[in-house]
């Protein structure tokens, strides 16, 4: 299926956001989850199923002002 | 001491760790400015550049607390959805909050900004809410719950330092016991003394020091003048006067005559 992964169109078949998290290689990095403009905490990504056009945001620790 | 949430801290700088020209001039431009708090971002971490895993690794090195930020968030549902993000990235209840109106001014959007700081105390955040010196806005911050109030000083990166004094001393007079952070705006080492002369608990900065030719001798002269200012608004500063005053005592003034006072 189709989805957005931070923006960009991304075909995947991960059934669920840990599952998409593990395919990227971010299962054991220090980032945090949203699926569609909603916060996803990282206990509960793998009970986070994914549906096509979902808009998944993974973020990591950034310099800041 | 600077009291964020009951929590005292030293140094009144707070340092933002962005631009600096490279990870290394960052950490030492940290340790210059002896500031114990900095801020931070997140931003969408790519699978391929993973910039955000080393970036991490420098921070937790330096041994200082981080106050993540919600820069660039339009709505209050973005914000809130960051800060959410925020907390659990970085372990802190404390969070920046930014929802910004304009792209030329990076001003805050005020009724976004009440929205989210509303929704986040809620949850159980400490709302450092990045606002204007408006003092409507700032009351129903504080009645949302914020303990701690960030005022611009001008916008963000503009390097104009305090745009609306007056604006700023009547918030300083207004909220007598909430922590007041002056955030945006300082360009200089005199403005960000000028701010804490006014009586601002602290000042937060970044663009200043890490766009400085040399930043980390710049966040040794930002260190020096927020004490300085500290310093002067606790001894007591002397009220302007319009005509001069001699500071010499007159009384026996040698060749004093009275017949030329005028």
């Amino acid at each position: 299926m189709q989805i957005l992964v931070n923006g960009e169109p991304f075909a995947t078949d991960a059934r669920t956001l840990a599952e998409l998290c593990t395919m990227l290689g971010f299962a054991q990095a220090k980032v945090a989850t949203a699926v569609n403009g909603s916060f996803v905490a990282s206990a509960k990504r793998e009970a986070t199923p994914l549906a096509p056009k979902d808009e998944v945001e993974i973020v990591a620790p950034r310099q800041g002002g | 001491m600077l009291d964020i949430y009951g929590e005292l801290f030293k140094s009144r700088l707070l340092l933002g760790t962005a631009q600096y020209s490279s990870p290394a001039t960052l950490r030492q431009a940290v340790e210059a400015s002896s500031a114990e708090i900095v801020t931070v971002s997140l931003r969408r971490e790519s699978a391929r550049m993973r910039a955000g895993q080393g970036f991490w690794e420098l921070i937790e090195d330096l041994g200082v607390r981080v106050l993540p930020n919600t820069a660039g968030c339009r709505t209050a549902k973005e914000a809130v959805a960051t800060a959410e993000m925020a907390r659990e990235l970085f372990g802190t209840p404390w969070i920046k909050l930014e929802v910004i109106a304009n792209d030329d001014t990076l001003q805050p959007e005020l009724f976004g900004l009440v929205e989210a700081a509303t929704a986040l105390v809620a949850e159980g955040f400490k709302v450092l809410p990045y606002t204007t010196e408006d003092l409507s806005a700032a009351e129903k911050l504080a009645a949302a719950g914020c303990n701690v109030l960030m005022p611009w000083a001008s916008p963000i990166g503009s390097a104009r330092g305090l745009i609306n004094r007056d604006g700023l001393k009547s918030l300083r007079a207004y909220f007598p016991e909430t922590t007041l952070i002056v955030d945006a705006g300082i360009g200089a080492p005199s403005q960000a003394a000028e701010a804490m002369e006014l009586g601002y608990d602290a000042v937060l900065l970044n663009t200043a020091v890490a766009k400085a030719g040399d930043p980390v001798k710049m966040a040794q002269a930002f260190a020096s003048a927020i004490e300085a200012g500290r310093l002067g608004f606790e001894a007591g500063l002397i009220e302007p006067r319009d005509m001069a005053s001699p500071s010499t005592p007159v009384a026996g003034t040698p060749f004093f005559k009275i017949d030329r006072v005028s």
